[in-house]
């Protein structure tokens, strides 16, 4: 299967296997005019198998979210044909308005026009409703 | 500006010296009638509680201040459907210092991002209520005179028991604590609470479904209501409820000095007979959670 390379744009490469349509949901690329190519169980040297999502214009994406899904992911920025630039990702440290929380005790289920925030808990390596120290939902 | 939205808000050296005050206050009182005079309180308690709204309220007036607010939600714009943010903007336009108890959790923290004045949470559903916190900590180091090496019990309700999550959180900064959990699996501390507080800590820890096997090892024992209004399902709620009760003959192998805690009000989790026991001090605790509250009020208006 061949998919034709971008000349401007972004490529998220090394997406672990089946995490393309959750990354392409929460980047909110279904609202994108432009060509997005997903591919899914991509043959991989280092990781067996890899989903990959090339996008055919430059456009803001929230390093967050990736951030969260995986680390590991990279972001490269194609520019005339070449890569401009490698965008290096970390777990962040808060997530804002990515998700929302389980809790139905939680404040943000009544509560209108707040933001929706997830702390890294240092100790235990996850994500916490800010509000009501619950869990992110997997 | 400081809010106290959860106990570790506060420092080990603030809490020491909030006790320190609260302390000095039982002793001089009139030293402190009229620190808060002309400031006002607003109790905000979108959900039902006698003991702490009084408490916050005989606390102020102690200290020559005045206090305003509701005492549920039904008597609020709450009840028109207003945000918690919207009700904090207006609130916060007529009182210098806001205690706020709310049934849904974090609810105090988004007041405390939109407010003008010292929020205190007086209770956020299952989640935070340091005052209690600060009460407990207060009788802990009157009746024990210190924190470092005690082997404090929880029992009952330790899932959804939001002073023992608290008090746990509290205590894990004292050297040498040790903790014994006692409650039925269904009320087991969450395990977000050990991993943050305990494992992290290193503390030692044992859990149980039995007080009498590890009542002897006690110096303070917290005791707890299983609370009908956090459960779902009613059903739930009837078959744990009354999970363990305190007697005098099961307090027959513990120590001389131990500390009985329970944040109140009891149902039947502890027998009254046990009331008149030396070693019950829930009666003084509540006495103390003014005081503290007072010295709270003083810190978080800076008049002291």
């Amino acid at each position: 299967m061949k998919i034709d390379s971008i000349t401007n744009g972004i490529v998220i490469d090394h997406i672990t296997a089946g995490k393309a349509m959750q990354i392409y949901h929460m980047l909110n690329l279904d609202a994108l005019d432009c060509s997005v190519a997903l591919l899914r169980n991509v043959p991989s040297e280092k990781m067996g198998k890899k989903d990959i999502i090339k996008i055919d214009e430059e456009i803001d994406i929230n390093l967050d979210v990736l951030g969260y899904i995986n680390p590991n992911i990279t972001v490269d920025i194609i520019k005339n044909g070449v890569v401009a630039e490698k965008k290096h990702l970390a777990l962040p440290k808060e997530l804002h308005n990515i998700l929302k929380c389980k809790n139905p005790r939680c404040i943000t289920t009544t509560e209108q026009d707040i933001q929706h925030i997830f702390r890294l808990s240092p100790s235990a390596g996850v994500y916490r409703c800010i509000y009501c120290d619950t869990k992110a939902a997997d | 500006m400081k809010h106290l939205i959860d106990i570790l808000d506060l420092s080990a050296e603030e809490i020491d010296e909030l006790i320190a005050v609260a302390n000095d206050i039982m002793e001089n009182p009139q030293y402190y009638q009229e620190k808060c005079r002309y400031k006002k309180l607003a109790t905000l308690f979108f959900e039902p509680s006698t003991r702490t709204r009084l408490s916050f309220e005989a606390a102020m007036l102690e200290l020559g201040g005045s206090v305003l607010g509701f005492s549920e939600a039904a008597s609020s714009s709450a009840a028109k459907g207003e945000s918690v943010s919207d009700t904090i903007a207006v609130v916060g336009g007529y009182a210098d210092i806001i205690a706020m108890r709310h049934p849904k959790e974090g609810a105090p923290l988004v007041a405390a991002m939109k407010s003008s004045v010292p929020i205190i949470n007086a209770g956020d559903g299952g989640h935070n209520h340091p005052t209690q916190t600060l009460t407990d900590l207060l009788t802990i180091k009157r009746e024990k005179g210190y924190f470092d090496g005690l082997t404090i019990g929880f029992c009952g309700d330790l899932k959804f028991g939001r002073t023992v999550h608290s008090l746990i959180a509290a205590m894990s900064r004292y050297a040498n604590i040790r903790y014994v959990l006692i409650s039925p699996e269904e009320l087991k501390v969450p395990s977000y609470v050990k991993a943050d507080h305990i494992k992290s800590k290193h503390i030692p820890y044992t859990q149980t479904t039995s007080i009498d096997s590890v009542i002897e090892e006690l110096d303070v024992l917290y005791m707890t209501r299983v609370q009908r209004e956090r459960f779902f399902n009613e059903e739930d709620y009837l078959r744990l409820k009354d999970s363990y009760i305190l007697t005098l003959d099961k307090l027959k192998n513990a120590k001389e000095d131990l500390c009985i805690l329970h944040p109140l009000p009891r149902v039947n989790e502890i027998a009254t007979a046990v009331d008149d026991d030396p070693r019950a001090c829930y009666f003084k605790q509540a006495r103390y959670g003014k005081y503290i509250r007072m010295a709270l009020i003083l810190k978080m208006l800076e008049v002291c």
